[in-house]
């Protein structure tokens, strides 16, 4: 049996999130291509006339996009924008995304948790950005999340697993696809959220501060299949205290 | 006066919002807009006429994460 992310009414290969902020449009198709990323995301600003450069023109069909929230400080204006991204005729997929701290950038899981209740009832596939709170988790799967992204640490910051256990819990407590997002800085990190049993991971700042963001996306989606890969398998036990030889206890030279 | 994503549009009155869309040379097929918090869908960009008053955001996707 194929190993599927489910999404909604989608089925997904691979399980790599691209972010395409911060990074040359020019650099996307090549960062989806080594990556492998069937799903990305976007943000919705106000136009201008003197950009060319269409992002929507770089990405190519087949790609599910994953507009966010980003700019929204409440629940109000995240169902607005999650709106207007819907009314560009590219799906029903939103990451809600809510904050109203510039410093350092964590989710109002309250107003996230509201959010995604409204927008989930008008068939939104809502894939909410959340700080690990299990209680929360549980409110966001009752209010129709079709996944939970769970920060691993501040966004941008490349810091790694900072809420590690959390995580954890999340992974073994919901029945939703948990998709660690923000904070991943390296391939090895993601390869760990994925060990641990995350859905996928969600990557951005880390290959867009690379020093070749495409060559880091393929770097991503290595880390990202074999930390799943192991996971699956099932990971060798550790010992509480001693070593245990790996060659035989007999047939010693003397 | 209307705005337009923030600024003052003052020739923008008496126009539908197709015709605003192309004199300003949006490419209709890669923006959405809203008018009065109400977003306006592209086959009614020829019927939507823009009066004194109104409040315009014309929004496109752009990188994130």
């Amino acid at each position: 049996m194929q190993d599927k992310l489910i999404l909604g009414n989608k089925e997904f290969t691979s399980r790599f999130i691209l972010g395409s902020g911060k990074y040359d449009v020019n650099l996307i198709k090549a960062a989806i291509e080594q990556g492998g990323a069937e799903i990305i995301t976007l943000a919705l600003r106000r136009a201008n006339t003197e950009q060319t450069e269409n992002i929507l023109d770089r990405i190519p069909e087949g790609v599910t996009l994953l507009p966010n929230t980003s700019g929204a400080r409440n629940a109000d204006e995240a169902v607005r924008i999650a709106r207007l991204s819907r009314a560009m005729g590219c799906g029903d997929f939103v990451k809600v995304e809510i904050m109203h701290d510039a410093k350092y950038l964590l989710p109002d899981n309250y107003e996230t948790v509201k959010a995604t209740e409204i927008l989930a009832a008008e068939g939104f596939t809502v894939l909410p950005y959340m700080y690990p709170d299990l209680n929360v988790a549980r409110d966001l799967q009752s209010a129709g999340a079709a996944a939970v992204m769970p920060l691993a640490a501040p966004i941008g910051s490349n810091k790694g697993l900072a809420t590690r256990d959390f995580i954890q819990i999340l992974i073994d407590e919901i029945d939703l696809p948990i998709i660690v997002d923000a904070g991943i800085g390296r391939p090895s990190q993601a390869c760990e959220a994925m060990e641990m049993g995350a859905a996928a991971v969600m990557a951005n700042t880390a290959i867009a501060t690379a020093g070749d963001v495409p060559a880091m996306a393929g770097a991503f989606r290595q880390a990202i299949e074999a930390g799943r890969t192991a996971y699956l398998t099932g990971m060798g036990r550790v010992l509480a205290r001693g070593g245990s030889a790996s060659d035989p206890l007999t047939g010693f030279l003397r | 006066m209307v705005v337009i994503n923030g600024e003052n549009a003052e020739n923008a009155s008496g126009l539908t919002l197709a015709q605003y869309i192309k004199n300003a040379g949006y490419n209709a097929e890669r923006i959405v807009v809203e008018k009065n918090l109400e977003i306006i869908c592209r086959a009614d960009y020829d019927k939507t006429v823009i009066s004194d008053g109104d409040s315009i955001e014309i929004l496109n996707f752009v990188g994130g994460g």
